[in-house]
């Protein structure tokens, strides 16, 4: 059992939570995930991590609630309260240097992940250039955070309620239209996010690195149900990545093998919903 | 004067079956028991020992079931043998201890595994009985996975005195037994049943312990494990390398089948995890896991159920019984047939494109080669696929482990006998070693590993 050390609201459905897993906490890096399971019933949820504290055990992570099992933990999983298991870190660590500078662009909750990589390749002694986006103001979540550990930060909102209306792509290409030299870019996001940054930075022939979240059971290699296809090979994201050279990455593939589960994902939100409905009632 | 045929062991009736997950074949009674055991000549020169990988008393504790005797038979089959009721189902006696069996030469051999089943199955019934325990020996062994391979070794090292913890990356311990062989095969709670017997015993089963990653093997040694014994399967699922593969609804036999067992999809949406079984299901491949996932589709509700082979039924690599059950529930049998492209449509699979095979001259294994046959080229409609055409050993340990030999294969290299690699210390049995091959294989691995690691401790 892991309990939950802390748990806040970033936004509407997203919420960070520390969870006490010792072992993880220890060792886990920027870039690496857990796979949480929050009770007998439950499956197998993938997470990047976003902090580990060795001190406290705490590992931090950010959970946007898009599914039924996300919903129920944002729902009913409270600080003090424990999930059945928690397994890590998975996953190849991202390959940390001094390039010089380097952007990371977070989109979305992709902008979690993005905090540990950015804060990582400030300490290595880069020069790091944040881009964050976001749909829309209230989505938008640890500006400061990334603030603290960038020399530079660009928001973009797509509704322009906060920071420029745009998109990171956007921001991105500004920044190599400018001819500034940059060594290496992150993108970490919704996959067409990433898709549309990757397709700029090959234009100006810049080393672009994506972590990819595909739909995966075990995360340690047994099941191959994340396999991308990687310069036109099968690799599986939880052993040979998450993070991949973005410029060699089929993303419609990985848009359409994310797809392929979103009738019974559906289904199980509005089994969930129902039964929350009845649980009401009773009460 | 003996009965020519082994007993028979009731089964759920086909077409009852193929709409549930519930066990197959359903037990002897103990009186059906005592007449298979009284089939056995007892012979001296016992060959079904030998043809046992862990050298099981088989004489010993039939002759105790034929006495009704059945707590002393379960113990005489634990003296050798950690998980009884495992074996007893998921063996494949006919090739061993069953195939060598003196009586076998004229009539059908001693149904040495069902009798197994019995006992173990018995003892669920009635007392457990914990195999003694020597008195600690302060040493500690450290065994990665939690399968066939790494429970055995536990079991036997805890019985002589170590101390034992297992750790297990996944959240159940019991490696394959819980995530590849179905519940119809092998009930998930006769497996949980087996494991909480060396639970008892003392050994200790740490789940979600990514080893590799949260600690290395160099890091366990150095952290006060005596010894390592590294069991962690040949998890790493084989895809044919042809184009399609990669549409939505082909699976891994390996995905297919831990969604269905380990995460219960069969149970969705009570259970979170969901599957899409479709409605015509192909799956690639000849051996067990291939027939635990045909018939597996069919449980889920497939309408047809395929298995596509690219050699003949003489070379079905699985086992006769399974061959059979999945022709008794139905399976269609695609033989001496070779996919070469999957077909989609709109990202989803929707046809397997085949090529029809003859055999030719013998290849390396010694079986014969099937060539294509020019021409022969046709489609299989088909809305969900599944490759079970083998695994690759688990990536993890070798991984993080890089001065740990491996063979050119990617396996671990070690002693055939003693398990030892090249690091000291370090041991290595089960699918990890040889490639993917039986639970019993994996099973006599760990036990000769743990003797050799008993002795090296003790030395």
């Amino acid at each position: 059992m892991h309990r939950i050390l802390s748990k806040r609201t970033l936004g509407p459905k997203i919420r960070e939570y520390v969870i006490e897993a010792p072992d993880v906490a220890k060792v886990g890096k920027a870039g690496q995930f857990v796979v949480l399971r929050l009770h007998e019933r439950g499956e197998r949820i993938p997470l990047t991590i976003v902090e580990c504290d060795p001190q406290t055990g705490g590992v931090t992570l950010v959970v946007q609630e898009v599914g039924k099992s996300t919903q129920e933990m944002g729902d009913r999983f409270q600080e003090g309260d424990s999930v059945l298991d928690v397994a890590g870190p998975l996953g190849l660590p991202s390959e940390i240097e001094r390039y010089g500078t380097v952007i990371g662009i977070g989109g979305g909750l992709g902008i979690a992940p993005l905090y540990p990589i950015a804060r990582a390749l400030k300490a290595a002694g880069n020069e790091v250039i944040g881009i964050l986006g976001a749909r829309s103001r209230d989505l938008l979540f640890y500006e400061d955070r990334l603030a603290a550990v960038c020399d530079e930060l660009h928001v973009m909102t797509d509704d322009g309620t906060y920071g420029r209306k745009g998109f990171v792509s956007d921001a991105l290409r500004e920044i190599l239209v400018s001819g500034r030299a940059i060594a290496r870019v992150w993108a970490i996001g919704p996959a067409i996010m990433m898709k549309v940054c990757s397709g700029v930075t090959r234009e100006f022939g810049v080393p672009t690195v994506v972590s990819l979240n595909s739909v995966m059971i075990d995360g340690t290699g047994m099941c191959g149900g994340c396999r991308v296809q990687v310069a036109g090979e099968a690799k599986f994201a939880c052993v040979d990545g998450p993070e991949f050279d973005a410029h060699k990455v089929d993303f419609d593939l990985l848009m359409s093998r994310q797809r392929f589960y979103a009738e019974e994902e559906a289904c199980a939100v509005e089994a969930y919903l129902a039964a929350q409905r009845r649980e009401g009632e009773t009460k | 004067m003996i009965e020519p045929k082994a007993t028979p062991m009731r089964e759920q009736a086909p077409d009852v079956r193929i709409h549930n997950f519930d066990e197959v074949p359903l037990g002897y009674s103990e009186d059906e028991a005592v007449r298979e055991a009284s089939r056995c000549l007892q012979c001296k020169t016992a060959p079904c020992v030998a043809g046992c990988p862990v050298g099981i008393d088989i004489p010993g504790f039939i002759r105790a079931i034929k006495e009704r005797q059945f707590g002393a038979a379960i113990g005489r089959i634990k003296e050798a043998n950690a998980l009884p009721a495992v074996c007893g189902r998921v063996c494949p006696q006919e090739t061993q201890c069953q195939g060598v069996c003196t009586l076998g030469k004229k009539l059908e051999p001693v149904a040495i595994g069902r009798l197994e089943r019995f006992c173990a199955d018995w003892e669920a019934d009635h007392e457990a009985c914990t195999p003694a325990v020597h008195a600690p020996t302060g040493k500690r062994v450290a065994i990665i996975g939690s399968g066939p391979a790494g429970l055995t070794a536990a079991g036997e090292l805890k019985r002589r005195g170590h101390d034992v913890t297992v750790f297990e990356l996944l959240h159940v311990a019991g490696g394959v037994l819980m995530y590849g062989i179905p519940e119809f095969r092998l009930p998930k709670a006769i497996v949980k049943r087996e494991i909480d017997a060396l639970r008892r015993m003392g050994v200790r089963i740490e789940v979600n312990k990514v080893v590799g990653r949260v600690a290395t093997i160099h890091e366990l040694l150095r952290d006060g494990y005596d010894a390592a014994f590294i069991g962690t399967g040949a998890g790493l699922p084989q895809f044919l390398g042809v184009l399609g593969e990669n549409l939505n609804g082909v699976y891994s036999a390996n995905e297919f089948l831990t969604r269905t067992n380990l995460m219960r999809a069969y149970l969705f949406p009570e259970y979170d995890t969901p599957i899409k079984v479709g409605r015509r299901v192909v799956t690639v491949g000849g051996g067990n896991v291939a027939m635990d996932s045909a018939r597996t589709a069919l449980r889920l509700g497939a309408e047809e159920s395929f298995i596509v082979y690219r050699r003949s039924e003489a070379e079905l690599p699985a086992r006769k019984e399974e061959v059979h059950h999945a022709k008794e529930e139905g399976i269609q049998f695609q033989l001496l047939t070779n996919p070469v492209e999957f077909l989609g449509d709109k990202g989803r699979v929707r046809a397997v494109r085949c090529l029809r095979m003859e055999l030719g001259e013998p290849d390396a294994s010694g079986r014969r080669r099937p060539v294509p046959v020019k021409g022969s080229e046709f489609e299989i409609e088909s809305d969900t696929v599944v490759i079970a055409i083998g695994n690759g050993p688990h990536p993890l340990i070798p991984q993080t482990t890089p001065d740990l030999a491996l063979t050119p294969a990617g396996n671990i290299a070690a002693d055939a006998v003693s398990g030892a690699t090249n690091l000291r210390g370090v041991y290595a049995g089960g699918d990890i070693v040889t490639g993917a091959a039986t639970v019993i294989e994996a099973m006599g691995a760990g036990k000769r590993a743990a003797c050799a690691i008993h002795d090296s401790l003790c030395s």
